[in-house]
């Protein structure tokens, strides 16, 4: 039921990702041939991309050559003189991957180090609600909630590279670079992206614990003489999953939006600066792709976070 | 009891307690003494705000966020637990004293199975092993009479019914037998023919283990079963003290007296033949799952006709389908003699008007945002079209039939009082001056002597007005106090219809036999005679 309902808006995300480009003032063919082609050049240029077909045809077209998992040829790729019969197209998918790859590695980094990090913190002030602790990390959270990511991204820059010059400003990475040398590049982008999305999880976290906490199950557990951390950790938390579950789905789905701008900064070999760039380039393949690739990304983890609302709620699990 | 022993277990001293609410700090409890001795069952009784749920925390040196103990000492086993630090309490609650919670259902976690929690507390003791434990959880399972008493411990929370879990809570209390158990309110959440077996089952295995109890309750009848001696609490303050037997014959304060007014309450039949409202052969469905099957009640003018049933009877499910909330799917509804379409938005203006209800929580039934004027005022510029001063009057009207005054005009639902909410609420109904009103469990959310206030106002205003009631309600007593007709309802079905008279005498049908023998008397003895004259 859920899968379908998950079909189903990917599916209405790549309608809408495909109209709203195909409608996108601007055209390939008059870009790469200037202001001063031919209007047969533009035509021929135009048919042969297949941009001559109505939207609907090229929609279906496109969309069941991604079922194939063909997501087209990028238009960039191909030669821009006239004449030279040579096909140097590329293939989106053989330029979307390494990308790909790139990014998933920053964003895995990035989450691998937010979640536990927002879980310990969220849990931690909801135990010690009120107090000093639980303010401060409550007060700064939302400083970085609300600071938007490139200007997090420059104060890094400023900090840790600048000041007191620790990690590299520039995060190129090409198949070449170890592994070290991949975390010690990519440090300042994962520790961007981490600190934008660990104020919403850690901050939602807390409430949804201390929301649990106010229950008559929680009460009946203190006078049974459960101590302050059972009480949080064996009695609140098992509770609180279904919550925070949605919230990291979230997160997660933000962290990967977010790196479009974090990659750009770094100048870092991601799906986001190739989306960026493409965008650039009205090269409508490689933006529909990367912009799909993010619909369902999204998709894929609040399907997630839904399965694990049923596994930890055994109301779901066991029916009466 | 006389083969008791009268070793001191818990002695409170003048206890005062303070709680914080709307920025300011109140006085819950003044000054509460309070003895029990080892093996001892002590009823506490009030109404609600009367301390005694507080009263029964403190004994275990708890306070709830938000309140504090100012003053007083709670010496149990000779140790003053007023002065303990939370770390030091921690080893005495569930182990020593444990407490039994009023709603079951919400005070289980979801997320455990009822084994592992029944077991917790013991567990934390490290004295026997885990094995031990739920082998004699199983016992006290089977003492408590709970079905399939080796595997429900398997189960989670929502898999057992109200009942059972509250009889699972008793056994969870009593696993790492404790020296005392709080009874907070433990069976107010149940239907009568429950409660008896639970009361039963938790009066057997405290007995059985010697178990000192604290039993809190507004329910007299309910504690004169459980208790050896009863103490009624009042504004925070004893009102008196009493072996049990003697606080039944002979209770010396007229407060106390005035505890079971409701149940001397009682207003002589009258019926007829014209009836203004008959339902027949109603089926009624909440999705796939059939609620009603097939039925029928006929509403004599101006009279009262009571509906009688445990939860799940589909008492409010018939009033529901009076409204037009929920189209039946079966049957028709006659209203002064004409049909009544199912559904609410295909009835006339007319209609609507001349049936209203009044909800059983007139918390949640008020919009807390307006004031008493708008509340009450609203029916009568929708109804009748009436604007501008002469609606103000019309207000005032009907805030005077309610026994209130122009002064409520302005206040919000949070400025009143629980009574006066649901004065409000049978002011709204009559504002649109209906021929029938459906009193959902009026009086289920009130203290006894608020409840007495409010059945009498709706007689007062039935004799006034010639309104005719339908009276939704699971306590009999209340059904003793304003019926004229009674209708038992069991699984969405009629077991019987007639007047207040024939039902309340014998010979009644199995269901309805069981129900008015569930319900509890005056009487000490009441529930032992019961169980012997069930089980012969």
């Amino acid at each position: 039921m859920r899968l379908t309902l998950g079909l189903v808006t990917v599916f209405a995300f790549s309608v809408i990702i495909f109209s709203t480009f195909s409608f996108l003032p601007g055209d390939f063919a008059t870009e790469i041939l200037g202001q001063s082609a031919t209007k047969s050049a533009v035509k021929a240029l135009r048919a042969e991309l297949g941009l001559d077909k109505p939207p609907v045809t090229r929609y279906f077209d496109w969309l069941g050559n991604v079922f194939q998992g063909d997501f087209g040829s990028s238009f960039s790729g191909r030669s821009k003189v006239q004449g030279d019969q040579g096909d140097r197209s590329r293939e989106v998918v053989g330029l979307i991957i390494p990308r790909l790859k790139n990014t998933l590695f920053l964003t895995g980094v990035a989450a691998m180090l937010a979640i536990p990090l927002s879980l310990i913190l969220g849990i931690s002030a909801a135990l010690y609600r009120n107090s000093y602790y639980d303010r401060s990390a409550t007060g700064v959270s939302l400083v970085t909630v609300s600071s938007p990511e490139f200007f997090t991204a420059y104060i890094f820059i400023l900090l840790l590279a600048t000041l007191f010059p620790v990690f590299p400003t520039i995060s190129t990475v090409d198949e070449t670079t170890t592994l070290v040398e991949r975390f010690y590049r990519t440090a300042l982008p994962v520790f961007t992206l981490t600190l934008i999305t660990m104020g919403h999880m850690m901050r939602m976290t807390r409430s949804a614990i201390i929301n649990i906490l106010s229950s008559e199950y929680i009460e009946m557990a203190k006078l049974s003489g459960a101590s302050r951390y059972e009480v949080v950790v064996k009695h609140a938390l098992p509770n609180a999953w279904a919550p925070i579950s949605q919230v990291i789905a979230i997160n997660l789905a933000y962290m990967l939006i977010g790196s479009v701008v974090v990659e750009y900064v770094f100048n870092y070999q991601g799906i986001g600066r190739l989306m960026v760039g493409s965008v650039y380039n009205r090269d409508l393949p490689v933006v529909q792709a990367c912009a799909l690739i993010f619909a369902s990304t999204y998709v894929i983890l609040n399907l997630i976070a839904d399965l694990i609302g049923i596994i930890s709620n055994p109301r779901l699990l066991y029916p009466k | 009891m006389s083969n008791k022993s009268k070793e001191l277990l818990l002695e409170m001293k003048n206890i005062h307690i303070d709680g914080f609410s709307d920025e300011r700090w109140h006085k819950i409890l003044k000054g509460v003494d309070l003895t029990l001795y080892r093996g001892e069952i002590l009823g506490l009784i009030g109404e609600s705000g009367a301390g005694k749920s507080t009263m029964g925390k403190a004994a275990m040196g708890y306070t709830q966020p938000g309140c504090k103990i100012v003053r007083g000492e709670i010496n149990f086993n000779g140790i003053d637990l007023a002065k303990l630090t939370e770390f030091e309490k921690r080893k005495i609650w569930g182990t020593k004293i444990s407490y039994v919670a009023q709603s079951a259902a919400a005070s289980f976690n979801p997320a455990h199975r009822l084994m592992d929690q029944t077991i917790s507390a013991a567990n934390r003791l490290k004295l026997n092993p885990t094995d031990a434990l739920k082998k004699d959880a199983v016992q006290l399972y089977e003492s408590l009479q709970l079905p399939d008493a080796e595997n429900i411990g398997d189960r989670y929370p929502h898999q057992v019914s109200g009942g059972q879990l509250q009889r699972i809570m008793t056994a969870m209390a009593m696993s790492p037998r404790p020296e005392l158990i709080i009874f907070d309110e433990p069976t107010t959440a149940l239907d009568v023919t429950t409660q008896v077996e639970v009361l039963s089952a938790m009066r057997s295995i405290v007995d059985k283990f010697n178990t000192a109890a604290i039993y809190i309750t507004h329910d007299l009848a309910v504690v004169a079963q459980m208790a050896d001696r009863i103490k009624v609490l009042r504004y925070g303050e004893e009102v008196e003290e009493a072996e049990t037997r003697d606080m039944l014959s002979n209770p010396k304060e007229e407060y106390t007296k005035s505890l079971w007014s409701v149940r001397s309450l009682i207003k002589p039949e009258e019926t007829n033949q014209d009836y203004i409202l008959s339902i027949k052969n109603i089926d009624a469905a909440y999705g796939s799952s059939k609620v009603l099957h097939n039925v029928s009640i006929d509403i004599p003018k101006g009279k009262t006709v009571a509906i009688v049933g445990e939860s799940g009877s589909g008492k409010s499910t018939t009033a529901r389908v009076i409204t037009g909330l929920l189209p039946q799917i079966k049957g028709e509804i006659i209203f002064d003699g004409k049909k009544l379409s199912p559904k609410l938005e295909q009835r006339s203006k007319e209609e609507l008007r001349k049936i209203q209800i009044i909800f059983q929580m007139p918390d949640t039934a008020m919009n807390p945002r307006q004031t008493v004027d708008e509340i009450i005022g609203r029916p009568i510029e929708f109804y009748q079209g009436i604007k501008g001063k002469e609606r103000e009057a019309k207000v005032i009207e009907l805030l005077k039939m309610i026994e209130l005054d122009e002064t409520f005009l302005d206040r919000l639902p949070s400025e009143l009082s629980g009574g006066q909410k649901q004065r409000i609420c049978i002011a709204r109904a009559l504002a649109a001056n209906p021929d029938l009103i459906i009193c959902d469990e009026v009086t289920s959310a009130l203290d006894q002597i608020v409840q007495e206030g409010i059945l009498k106002l709706l007689q007062k205003l039935q004799k006034e007005l010639g309104v005719t009631y339908i009276f939704i309600t699971h306590d009999i007593a209340t059904v003793k106090a304003i019926s004229d007709e009674i209708v038992v309802m069991y699984q969405g079905e009629v077991v019987e219809q007639g007047l207040k008279s024939k039902i309340l005498n014998p010979p009644h049908p199995d269901y309805t036999e069981l129900l008015l023998s569930s319900v509890p008397e005056m009487d000490p003895d009441w529930l032992t005679n019961l169980l012997n004259k069930r089980s012969s």
